[in-house]
């Protein structure tokens, strides 16, 4: 790719530099092919042109809306530049970074990570050979890799399986190596445990394990309970239990409610998404989050903290890709996890509602926040129905590699391909969307969180005037939408008018 | 005011009430003689009337002062640090006297002045008649009558003067029933529905036992078994106490909310309501609804009833006339269940409290039956304890005469209507659900913690953006967008005519006619003049840094070496 490429935003006006022994130059910012410059746009004022070649490194801070950019370059000299706009200062910021992560095929053929897809994003400081070597010291050998770059000051969330300490304590350099190149100078970094301690360790018996605090000086451990497997299909199996008995007293239901944890679920979740988000952009700190494989409880963490921080994943396309992303290729097993669900006797021990808390914590996050979303609580049903039953091939095999033997590419459709038609996507549009810039973060308090209705009691109630009150709360939106055009058409006819009218009586 | 020693102090902390690390504001806290008010760093203002407050608490003195928890009857709860322990005991006992007065003249209501002269506080009474409304019920018709009997309240002292009873009962069955039911308080007319077969009704008693079906033929009896005003009581207490928990889990809320039986009472109500809408609808039977004194449980079930029944109920206006007709005039005792004056704790209880959670539910099934919106239910709510206005001083008509409530204070009702935008519901209007009997479902999982009303003032817990509001706002925008229309058609017409009349004379002058630069900017200005501003609708609550869940988040980070992070309400901490 071409660096040119990568400029987003060419040119940036009103930007003040500072240098040391001028005095402070306001003027336009230009990024080229291979220079920055400045130019004050008036004669006898010096200009900057700096080569992209002689960045050594680059700091970000944003006061309120003006951002400032700390170039350090490597013949020793330091210039500062204050940009107005944040979203200009990020742009500018992020074509002239040097990336740290690379794109590897290290498991093109599937065969370091069979739960990987062939190609990942990891520092570029590893080399592959390394990261082989990382692979057998991680859970299925799912080695650290890049799940998401925090734009806004260069932080990033990792995720992985739990490393293979075993009792007797075993390391391995390059993992270590691995998780430190992905961590500034002087910066601490967090690991996201979904384990409690006490699970962690007993995890060592079978081999598995966590990061010594001795061998991961910079790392700070932080354990979460998220819960896994059979307890959350237990805790589904009584949530829809009780949910479909129609004729249980108030004291009955309030306490099925309560025994079947599904918000004790959904709480912890979220709240451990937000702990991962606050890490990043309220902290400064790079993450790694993992439990014990890294395909279940690791996800829910990572695809939420994303949802918080990143204003993309909350559109519809955007929430496609993270699904895609986070979900899909990162090898949550779909196949097995939604084999069956609430009704099944059964019980298989590898199925589990963990995608379903994932949209359940969407939902949350949705109803705290109804316009910060471009799609509305029917998109994330319509997945929850696709995870378990569908004729698109989109949510088929447990990884990348059993949907490539599958040949799913060629022999299915895509659930995409279908939802993204123009009619499809109506019915999912939120109509009260504006899309927010800003990291929103909700509340997990008990009082805050509420049943997802339109999953657990949709076969139970009628929602008649629920779906009419919406309908009309659509026909206002869209009679607003007219009312504001009409009045725009005729402003500018009247002003067309009066401007006839000034001409015609001015000569 | 003889009771405040101290009305100004400095440097108080405001606590907030879920931080388990003590998260706080730093301001000012004033005493003035009808509220409590706290002016924090950032010029934000806390308002507490003195009337509001249910209970003060003085707390063990800790390192940085001395600790004042203060729980108001709009739920609102406040937890100040006052640096010294003799203002913090000054204001303690201040408190105390302020907000139990001993008699009603002490109430806001006596010197509330909102500037109105005395034809215009007049007219603020009068604008709920009773005699209206029964008039739009439909009596007095063949069956019914109005009835003297009370008219010096020597039958019945809590009935209203105004009764309406059957025909054939004459003064002496009359006084007999009086005398059989508990206070006197003897079967009358409620509610009268007009249906087009038959015409039903509902009305009301007192009872202290039960009838003996023998002596009452082609009558059936249902008791529903809602609990009394202790229980009730109780209930609250429980659910607030539970609400209030620090770090509360999920499991403690649910157990909480299922221990304090507070969702179970709002169904039995609800229940009966449906019970008595049903049996007047689909039955045509008539229905006589009775308690004990038939004050509480009685009004609950015969306004909701009412409210199921008549869509009118469901209007702004409608709903001021049945609050005024069942629970006003019938005698529901405001002053004692709200505690308005230092008396007996135990007659305080939140009946009224629940027939607004009731209404709440209805409107949460059917979001386009009412005209008004939740802001509504909770503004009078705000009000049945506020003692500002004269409405719900006194616990019968008689007492409220004898205050002479109607020269010396308010009417809340015009003051509600004035602001009437603030209550509309923009939803309200689709024919099924406007005009219908409401038949409500009432399977438990349709029942949910009203976290607006018991949550009201603690706006961490809340969602941060408001569909309600957006809606409620463009709905506005729309009927001014529609004026503007209007206007700006009008405008053009006259302009394409002036033009029309001018342009032969102007023709030729004007062959050629450049495009001015100034035509440009006339546009482009207009553009950005345009009325809709979303963004203000549509902005997050506490994306400021002062108001943002995670600001204490970013102190505690700094702290040296942590070792557990935890969220509590969605705002995390850091212990050591």
């Amino acid at each position: 790719m071409e660096f040119a490429e990568l400029i987003k935003t060419p040119r940036v006006d009103n930007v003040v530099l500072h240098r040391p022994f001028y005095p402070p130059v306001e003027g336009t910012l230009c990024l080229t092919g291979h220079h920055l410059i400045l130019s004050s746009r008036q004669d006898n004022t010096e200009e900057l042109w700096l080569l992209h070649s002689n960045i050594d490194a680059i700091d970000k801070r944003f006061v309120g809306p003006l951002g400032t950019i700390i170039i350090k370059c490597k013949d020793f000299r330091i210039i500062q530049l204050d940009i107005p706009g944040m979203e200009e200062c990020l742009n500018i910021a992020s074509s002239i970074e040097i990336s740290e992560w690379r794109l590897s095929y290290v498991n093109k053929e599937f065969a370091v990570c069979p739960s990987y897809p062939p190609a990942v994003i990891v520092p570029k400081a590893v080399d592959d050979e390394a990261l082989r070597k990382v692979a057998t010291f991680r859970h299925g050998g799912r080695f650290p890799v890049l799940s998401y770059y925090h734009k806004k000051n260069g932080m990033v969330i990792m995720r992985s399986g739990q490393p293979l300490t075993g009792t007797n304590g075993r390391r391995c350099k390059e993992d270590e190596k691995l998780i430190n190149a992905t961590l500034r100078a002087g910066k601490r970094g967090y690991i996201i445990d979904t384990r409690p301690l006490n699970v962690a360790q007993q995890a060592r018996a079978k081999g598995g394990g966590f990061e010594q605090e001795a061998h991961y000086p910079q790392w700070r451990r932080i354990h979460k309970s998220i819960e896994r497997y059979h307890i959350l299909q237990e805790s589904l199996i009584k949530l829809v239990e009780s949910c479909n008995d129609q004729t249980q007293n108030m004291d009955r239901w309030l306490s099925k409610l309560e025994a079947s944890n599904w918000l004790t679920h959904i709480k912890e979740i979220l709240t451990t998404a937000c702990l991962a988000a606050q890490c990043l952009d309220r902290e400064g700190a790079s993450i790694l989050v993992h439990g014990t494989e890294g395909t279940d409880s690791t996800l829910q963490v990572t695809s939420l903290a994303q949802i918080i921080l990143e204003p993309r994943s909350r559109t519809i396309r955007g929430f496609e890709a993270l699904i895609e992303r986070e979900w899909l290729q990162a090898g949550h097993p779909f196949q097995q996890r939604c084999a069956q669900s609430a009704y099944c006797n059964s019980k298989q021990k590898w199925e589990a509602p963990v995608f379903l808390l994932f949209l359940d914590c969407v939902w949350q996050i949705l109803r705290q926040f109804p316009c910060s979303f471009e799609f509305n609580e029917n998109f994330l049903i319509m997945l929850f129905e696709h995870a378990y039953a569908s004729q698109f091939g989109t949510f088929l095999g447990n990884n990348e590699s059993e949907r490539c033997k599958l040949k799913l590419q060629q022999k299915t459709m895509s659930l995409w391909s279908w939802v993204n038609r123009p009619s499809e996507l109506s019915k999912f549009t939120n109509p009260l969307f504006e899309a927010n810039n800003l990291v929103i973060w909700p509340s997990v308090a008990p009082q805050s969180l509420q049943l997802w209705e339109g999953i657990f009691l949709r076969w139970n109630r009628s929602s008649k005037y629920l779906d009419e009150a919406y309908e009309e709360m659509v026909n206002i939106i869209e009679y607003n939408k007219e009312l504001q055009a009409k009045v725009n058409l005729l402003r500018r006819q009247l002003a067309e008018l009066e401007t006839e009218d000034g001409v015609q009586e001015s000569p | 005011m003889e009771h405040i020693r101290t009305t100004k102090v400095e440097q108080v902390k405001l606590l907030d009430r879920f931080s388990t690390s003590n998260k706080s504001l730093t301001g000012t806290l004033y005493l003035t003689a009808t509220h409590l008010l706290f002016i924090d760093a950032h010029q934000k203002e806390t308002w507490i009337l003195h009337h509001h407050i249910a209970s003060v608490e003085k707390l063990a003195l800790t390192t940085s002062g001395c600790p004042l928890v203060i729980q108001c009857k709009n739920f609102r709860t406040v937890h100040f640090i006052v640096p010294r322990e003799r203002d913090c005991h000054d204001i303690y006992n201040s408190l105390l006297q302020l907000s139990k007065q001993a008699k009603y003249e002490d109430l806001y209501a006596f010197s509330y002045n909102p500037k109105q002269n005395d034809a215009e506080r007049l007219r603020g009474w009068e604008l709920i008649d009773l005699a209206e409304e029964y008039k739009r019920m439909g009596v007095p018709n063949s069956n019914w009558q109005l009835s003297d009997a009370n008219r010096d309240y020597k039958i019945c002292e809590t009935y209203p003067r105004e009764l309406y009873v059957p025909r054939i009962a004459s003064k002496p069955i009359i006084v007999g029933s009086s005398k059989f039911r508990s206070k006197g308080r003897f079967p009358v007319l409620s509610y009268y529905h007009q249906s087009k077969e038959l015409n039903a009704m509902a009305n009301r008693a007192a009872g202290k036992g039960y009838e003996n079906e023998d002596n009452y033929s082609n009558i059936r009896f249902q008791f529903v078994g809602i609990e009394n005003i202790h229980v009730m009581r109780s209930s609250l207490q429980k659910l607030l106490e539970v609400n209030g928990t620090k770090g509360l889990s999920v499991n403690d809320f649910y157990s909480g909310l299922e221990s304090s039986g507070w969702l179970r009472h709002i169904k039995a109500v609800m229940d009966a309501a449906i019970f008595l809408a049903k049996a007047i609808e689909a039955e045509s039977a008539s229905v006589l609804v009775h308690c004990s004194d038939g004050w509480d449980r009685t009004s609950q079930v015969c306004s909701l009833g009412s409210l199921l029944l008549d869509p009118y109920y469901r209007t702004i206006r409608g709903f001021m006339v049945l609050i005024e007709k069942d629970w006003i005039s019938f005698g529901h005792k405001f002053s004692e269940r709200c505690g308005h004056l230092d008396g007996d704790p135990k007659e305080v209880s939140p009946v009224f409290t629940q027939f607004l959670e009731c209404v709440w539910h209805l409107t949460e099934q059917f979001p386009q039956a009412f005209e008004f919106n939740e802001a509504f239910l909770l503004q009078i709510h705000e009000h049945i304890h506020s003692c500002q206005f004269g409405n719900f001083i006194g616990n019968c008509q008689k007492e409220r005469e004898e205050l002479k409530l109607k020269e010396k204070t308010y009417s809340l009702w015009p003051f509600l209507l004035d602001d009437q935008k603030k209550y509309l519901n923009p939803l309200y209007g689709s024919q099924s659900q406007k005009s219908a009997v409401l038949e409500p479902n009432t399977v438990s999982f349709n029942f949910k913690f009203w976290r607006n009303m018991y949550h009201q003032f603690d706006r961490t817990l809340h969602p941060r953006q408001s569909v309600f509001n957006i809606i409620m706002n463009m709905n506005e925008q729309n009927k001014q967008l529609e004026k503007d229309i209007k206007d700006l058609e009008s405008q053009i017409k006259q302009r394409k005519n002036k033009q029309t009349d001018g342009i032969l004379s102007k023709e030729l002058l004007n062959s050629v006619r450049p495009e001015s630069p100034a035509l440009k900017a006339t546009l482009s200005l207009k553009e950005q003049a345009l009325l809709p501003v979303n963004d203000v609708l549509r902005t997050i609550e506490g994306s400021s840094p002062a108001d943002n869940r995670y600001s204490e988040y970013a102190d505690e980070f700094s702290k040296a070496e942590p070792a557990v992070v935890s969220l509590e309400y969605g705002v995390a901490r850091m212990t050591c």
